[in-house]
């Protein structure tokens, strides 16, 4: 240990490694994970958000599996949390999970193509 | 990979003792099985603090928290929490769940709610086996800011304002205490952890060096860097296995990263950490007696002065400092002695760990500005007494304190308030006592320690704890008198006075609070020779109220064979045959079995 600096680096990147532990204010992504959300396909489009997540080392990205959210005929569902706007998507496969991640989280446009709704907690 | 969910299992000895050790192991085994093992963090961490609800289990983002987890819940938590995201209701901790079952944040649980942790800001957070998480909690950079940017007599300076007073017990001002080491010159000075914690009933030390070791480390080198020494030593009991492996771990982490050894942040600055491992005598929480146990002499004492600052470790300046204060020093360093100070009150700056014990709800450690009252402690922390029985005292300081009544419940805890009480800070086990205890039998219980661990150097610990000891079987056997309570008092203030260390000035504390409050008590052990909280067993008898059901359980468990009756009819027990061992009265459904 040579410096303040050395001591910062080791610390700014193992910060990533804690941050889920304490009060979570980044965007949130849950999943639909109810027995009808797994059959629909869910699993692989949470893996899908996890694999983007690792990607990007976006750190303040949570991806959380749900219960049912209960429109299980057009699972699987998504609902992504900026601040206090909730935004549900639904029939959401690897392409969409793609492209809400790239146009949504990252770029802070809402995928319309896929939403069954959106309003205010 | 990105781990999208994180399981901190509390592994503080406690929890341990519930049972957490196996329960990484069925997580290892569920989350395999379920292929989704790598998407999960496990983190073994120290302790939590609400031991009486152990083992924990924590699982963030959504930060819910499982208690009184068994091995057989891991497969549930498994299959619902991290694979289905469906929260187990019945297995969270009741006060962690809104009444709309929603989960509450950490601090929003009454537990937490009403503490400040500074000592114990990590534990129960961080894995304390890995040095980068302590790093990404600030950790090191209190040390860093000291080396690279002020004196040693800056760093004393900022002790002093912040007004951090030793949390073993005593309360002398940690600044002071550097001040002295650092204006005697020599060339070689020592500082050593007093990780010796002996207290029955206290293992707030235990947890902070299980749950966060590096930042005792860290308090070490700050205090060796402030008074010139480059060796420093961490004095802990044998009796503490698994604080012992975290130390080690962490001593070679830091020495890996060069935060231990030669030129530290290229200032120059050396140091060393070496662990001494003491034999568990209680004697050697005393300073000069842990010096010289340190030194490879038998644990005894010796006459202050000088002191340790001047002639400590090989004859050497030499500053000990308890394990507490030490994990408050980087947190007062890097975020200031302003930040510090606004803690507490004047003149008892900052916070105290205590371990609630005794008949308390939730049993734990909790950690408390100094100024909070014992009442705030016992009822919104603690939970109040189980079965709403009445709260009789609160004993402080193990056996070196005393018992503070129930009508003082409304005093600050302050290092002052509490030795005017009769008691004292002690280094913070904290024993509720209830109705249905007996002083008399409590003080035997302390002074059978006492008189144990008396190192017997001097004549009045070595044979005055003896003699008060065998004073106090009298007393609780019935057989004593008016007269012996008088010369019981007479000799415990000889014994305070004329010890040579602490261990003997303090071993009369429990007697001389416990006859200020509860004098009458210890009367009627004499006088009318009747135990009022039903323990002194040759005082009491087992009788069966009429609200027996006749169940016969008492019956079946007697050891002695000396309750009769049939099924359905009311028991009887014959006194002449009881040897008042309370199995009976444990066991029975309806509480009918009463000592009188």
């Amino acid at each position: 240990m040579k410096s303040l600096a050395d001591l910062k680096k080791i610390r700014d990147a193992a910060q990533k490694k804690v941050t889920m532990r304490g009060k979570n204010d980044g965007t949130r992504v849950l999943v639909g994970m109810a027995t009808c959300g797994i059959s629909a396909g869910a699993r692989p489009v949470m893996n899908k958000f996890v694999e983007l997540i690792t990607e990007k080392n976006l750190d303040t990205v949570t991806v959380t599996p749900v219960g049912c959210i209960g429109e299980c005929s057009i699972e699987p569902i998504v609902e992504v949390l900026v601040g206090e706007q909730r935004t549900t998507y639904c029939r959401v496969d690897e392409k969409v999970a793609e492209r809400i991640f790239t146009e949504h989280i990252i770029g802070g446009k809402v995928v319309e193509d896929n939403i069954i709704g959106k309003f205010r907690l | 990979m990105f781990e999208r969910s994180h399981v901190l299992i509390c592994s503080g000895s406690n929890c341990i003792s519930r049972g957490s050790k196996s329960l990484r192991n069925e997580f290892e085994e569920h989350l395999s099985n379920l292929g989704i093992r790598e998407e999960i963090k496990l983190v073994n961490t120290g302790c939590v603090g609400l031991c009486e609800q152990g083992p924990f289990v924590i699982v963030y983002p959504e930060g819910v928290f499982y208690a009184q987890v068994k091995n057989k819940d891991i497969k549930t938590i498994c299959e619902e929490h991290l694979y289905k995201g469906r929260i187990v209701e019945k297995l969270v901790f009741d006060e962690a769940l809104s009444d709309k079952k929603e989960v509450k944040a950490f601090d929003e649980i009454k537990f937490y709610s009403k503490q400040t942790r500074v000592a114990l800001r990590n534990c129960g957070l961080i894995n304390p086996d890995d040095i980068e998480e302590y790093i990404a909690k600030e950790g090191y950079h209190g040390l860093g800011k000291v080396l690279t940017t002020m004196t040693p007599q800056e760093v004393i300076d900022e002790m002093l304002k912040s007004g951090l007073r030793g949390r073993g017990g005593g309360g002398f001002p940690t600044g002071r205490k550097w001040d002295f080491a650092l204006k005697n010159e020599s060339d070689q000075k020592y500082v050593i952890c007093n990780a010796d914690e002996g207290d029955p009933g206290a293992f707030m030390d235990r947890a902070l060096l299980e749950g966060d070791p590096h930042s005792i480390l860290e308090g070490l080198m700050i205090a060796g860097y402030a008074i010139g020494a480059d060796k420093g030593y961490i004095y802990v009991r044998i009796e503490y296995p698994t604080a012992i492996e975290k130390l080690k771990t962490a001593i070679s982490q830091a020495t890996n990263l060069g935060l231990l050894g030669k030129n530290i942040f290229d200032t120059g600055f050396n140091f060393d950490i070496e662990l001494r491992l003491g034999a568990g005598a209680f004697v050697c929480g005393e300073e000069t007696a842990l010096i010289a146990s340190i030194e490879g002499g038998r644990g005894m004492s010796r006459n202050k002065p000088p002191f340790p600052a001047a002639k400590g470790l090989w004859g050497k300046p030499t500053i000990i400092n308890n394990v507490e204060t030490l994990a408050n020093i980087p947190a007062i360093l890097h975020m200031g002695a302003d930040w510090f100070a606004r803690i507490g009150v004047e003149g008892n700056r900052g916070t105290k760990v205590f371990s609630l014990g005794g008949n308390i709800k939730n049993a734990g450690l909790v950690e408390v500005p100094l100024g909070t009252t014992l009442r705030e402690v016992v009822y919104e922390i603690g939970g109040g007494i189980p079965g709403n029985r009445a709260l009789k005292a609160v004993q402080t300081g193990g056996p070196s304190g005393g018992a503070i009544p129930e009508h003082l419940m409304d005093l600050p805890i302050e290092y002052e308030t509490l030795v005017q009480a009769g008691s004292m800070m002690g280094s913070g086990g904290m024993v509720v006592i209830d109705e249905n205890n007996c002083m008399v039998d409590i003080c035997r219980f302390y002074l059978d320690f006492t008189c144990e661990e008396s190192c017997g150097k001097c004549t009045p610990c070595r044979e005055g704890t003896k003699k008060m000891l065998e004073m106090l079987e009298i007393i609780s056997s019935g057989e004593g008198t008016l007269e012996d309570i008088d010369r019981l008092e007479e000799l415990a203030k000889m014994v305070k006075n004329s010890s040579l260390c602490g261990l003997g000035q303090a071993a009369p504390n429990p007697i001389l609070s416990m006859l200020e409050h509860f004098r009458p008590e210890f009367e009627s052990h004499v006088v009318e020779k009747v135990c009022p909280g039903g323990v002194c067993k040759p005082l009491i008898k087992l009788v069966v109220t009429d609200t027996c059901i006749g169940c016969t359980k008492c019956a079946t468990n007697c050891p002695v064979d000396c309750i009769e009756g049939s099924l359905k009819e009311m028991h009887k027990i014959d006194t002449s045959k009881c040897i008042k061992c309370g199995v009976c009265k444990n066991i029975c459904p309806v509480e009918a079995i009463v000592s009188v």
